[in-house]
């Protein structure tokens, strides 16, 4: 499997931070960022990983079960976050994320056919005080309204 | 860098003092206004000293469980070959805090800095900031800071021509609440599923790759620099006996201004609602507040009239936790509160043992049928007993965390569950009864 110039430069990089020996610390960044660029975290990528820092398959395997935001499946290009966790909720975010549902036409974990939005429903993302906060893949929106949802979303080709 | 609220005149700024400033996070503007000073003064003392210092200033830990700061520095032991290591916890996951993230978006060098004089204190010479996968942004920017204090001398060899060496990194967490337990987060770091570690040993003794580990929170990291300027008495003075200084609280929920506030600890916690919050809402009346994050025992309106520093909080049954406080109006469905800290819990389980892993399971499930309008009243107790039942009985402290609020919620608010179950026309009929 090949990766882009950067992100292997990057590899190279995240290596050297651990004890000699210990370049299994590079386990969880490595499937975070190459999963940025492939989209998903494939069984390719995840044999290349493996064979990289001579761990087994099924010890990546039960990495990637283990963290929400490691995900198989291709997500859509647009991946909406909505959360609904206590501060997010007091002020509204419950209802961002039905509406969202409507709109989109998808629920929690789900992707249109189009491939263009995904959805889903999340925990507490640390924007607690700037509620009911959403992030679109990993940028952040503070304070929003319903009306302001429709406008991001809209605004989003 | 934007700030995200508007800060108030009636804070005491010790850590956010450059929030807001032109270019805060780079290190001209850190050094111009007193940067890496508390840094090169420890060089010249002995790590006893620094530890006495960060000892007389009461520091405890911002994190969530308010240990000591000074003691926890002093457990890593001195004389033992090989290396030791700083871990950064920036995982920022209990539901009601975003704090963490403006020290390392606004100030990032007044936490290395910390970590620095930590790193001379336990004599320690690389260390990883573990940054929630979520914050990307936040590790990117976080990631530009240490190429330019690298390049400028401020980490690697010879750090500002003192002779110490230091490697600092950044590593990004995947999404998992249990990350942010310190010994998941370290399990995390060395490539592996966050489950907890069966402890002694404390990461003191054995922590990052079974080396002897300082693990703390970035506030509490942030914190050193001034304690050595100012002096830990002085710091200690700020706040209230064996509470000792400032702490960044993360006001939410129904109030006028929400936002992220540094104030001394002891300050009222209605004053501090009121004045720095601006009040209540929609002139609405208060009726509960979560004070520390969502694992703490809620507050009754009634109840929070008291100081918040760590002692009174424990005397009022509560904590001041990890700083996220959530104010609630009189019209908010305390049930439906409850349900959703569950659903987070059993969500964020890891699963290792039993009475957490079954214990957040049925709790939501008996909580969801009671907003569903199918509970029975033998539910209601149900409720408050099984969480009972958990407490203590847990590998790590989430399932105290997530026991915690339950009880406090089904206590104070009863009358509230009766009435969801007084909607269910089944509710006290013998079909219930038996299934
Ligand atoms: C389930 C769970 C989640 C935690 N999450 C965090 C967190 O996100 N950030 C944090 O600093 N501490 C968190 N803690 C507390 C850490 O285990 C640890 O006590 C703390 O990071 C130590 O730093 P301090 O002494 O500076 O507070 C959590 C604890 C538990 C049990
Ligand atoms: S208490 Fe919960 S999170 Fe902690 S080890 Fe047990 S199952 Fe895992
Ligand atoms: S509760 Fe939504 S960001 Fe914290």
């Amino acid at each position: 499997m090949t990766f882009s110039p950067e992100l292997e430069a990057r590899f190279a990089d995240l290596l050297t931070h651990y004890p000699p020996g210990r370049q299994r610390g590079a386990l969880i960044p490595m499937l975070m960022y190459a999963q940025d660029e492939v989209g998903a975290v494939t069984p390719d990528l995840m044999e290349e990983l493996a064979k990289r820092l001579d761990i087994s398959v099924l010890q990546v395997d039960e990495v990637v079960g283990y963290y929400s935001m490691l995900h198989k499946k291709p997500q859509g290009k647009y991946h909406i976050q909505i959360c609904t966790n206590v501060a997010c909720m007091l002020r509204g975010g419950a209802e961002l994320y039905e509406h969202a549902c409507k709109k989109l036409g998808v629920g929690h974990k789900q992707t249109q056919a189009s491939g263009k939005f995904s959805l889903e429903e999340v925990e507490c993302i640390g924007a607690c005080s700037w509620a009911p906060a959403i992030q679109v893949n990993y940028d952040f929106h503070h304070e929003v309204t319903v009306s302001q949802l429709d406008q991001v979303l809209e605004g989003l080709q | 860098m934007k700030l995200y609220n508007p800060p108030s005149p009636l804070e005491t700024k010790v850590i956010s003092k450059r929030f807001g400033v032109e270019n805060s996070w780079r290190l001209d503007t850190y050094l111009a206004t007193g940067g890496f000073e508390s840094f090169k003064k420890v060089m010249e003392w002995t790590p006893d000293q620094i530890i006495d210092e960060v000892k007389a200033s009461s520091l405890r830990g911002r994190g969530g469980a308010g240990f000591p700061t000074g003691l926890k520095w002093s457990f890593v032991p001195k004389n033992v070959e090989g290396p030791k290591y700083i871990v950064v916890n920036a995982d920022e996951s209990e539901p009601g805090t975003c704090k963490d993230r403006l020290l390392i978006e606004h100030d990032p060098y007044q936490m290395i800095e910390g970590i620095l004089i930590a790193a001379k204190a336990v004599g320690a010479t690389k260390g990883w900031v573990y940054i929630r996968g979520e914050y990307r942004y936040l590790i990117d920017h976080f990631d530009s800071v240490l190429k330019e204090a690298y390049q400028r001398g401020y980490l690697g060899k010879n750090i500002a021509g003192t002779g110490f060496d230091f490697d600092l990194y950044s590593q990004t967490g995947a999404g998992a609440y249990e990350c942010g337990e310190e010994s998941a987060l370290l399990e995390s770091l060395e490539g592996k599923r966050g489950v907890p570690r069966i402890r002694p040993p404390f990461p003191a003794v054995s922590g990052a790759f079974q080396a002897p580990t300082v693990l703390n929170n970035v506030e509490t990291f942030s914190t050193v620099p001034e304690i050595i300027r100012g002096g830990g008495k002085w710091y200690a003075d700020l706040g209230t006996p064996k509470n000792g200084g400032t702490r960044m609280v993360c006001l939410a929920g129904h109030v006028n201004k929400p936002g992220v506030y540094e104030v001394p600890l002891g300050m009222n916690m209605m004053y501090f609602i009121n004045e720095i919050g601006g009040g209540m809402w929609k002139g609405k009346k208060m009726k509960a507040t979560i004070p520390g994050g969502s694992s703490c025992p809620i507050l009754r309106a009634d109840e929070c009239d008291i100081p918040m520093d760590y002692d009174s909080m424990a005397k009022a049954g509560t904590m001041l936790g990890s700083g996220g406080m959530m104010v609630m109006d009189e019209d908010t469905d305390m049930v439906k509160i409850a349900l959703r800290i569950m659903r987070f819990y059993k969500h964020e389980s890891c699963g290792w043992c039993i009475p957490c892993r079954e214990g957040t399971t049925w709790l939501q499930k008996m909580l969801s049928r009671i907003v569903d309008g199918n509970g029975a009243m033998r539910d209601v107790d149900m409720v408050g007993e099984l969480a009972k039942s958990m407490l203590g009985r847990t590998f790590c402290p989430l399932g105290d965390a997530a026991a915690m609020p339950t009880i406090s919620i089904v206590e104070k608010f009863r009358p509230e569950f009766e009435a969801y179950v007084a909607r269910n026309p089944f509710a006290s009929s013998e079909l219930v009864q038996v299934g």
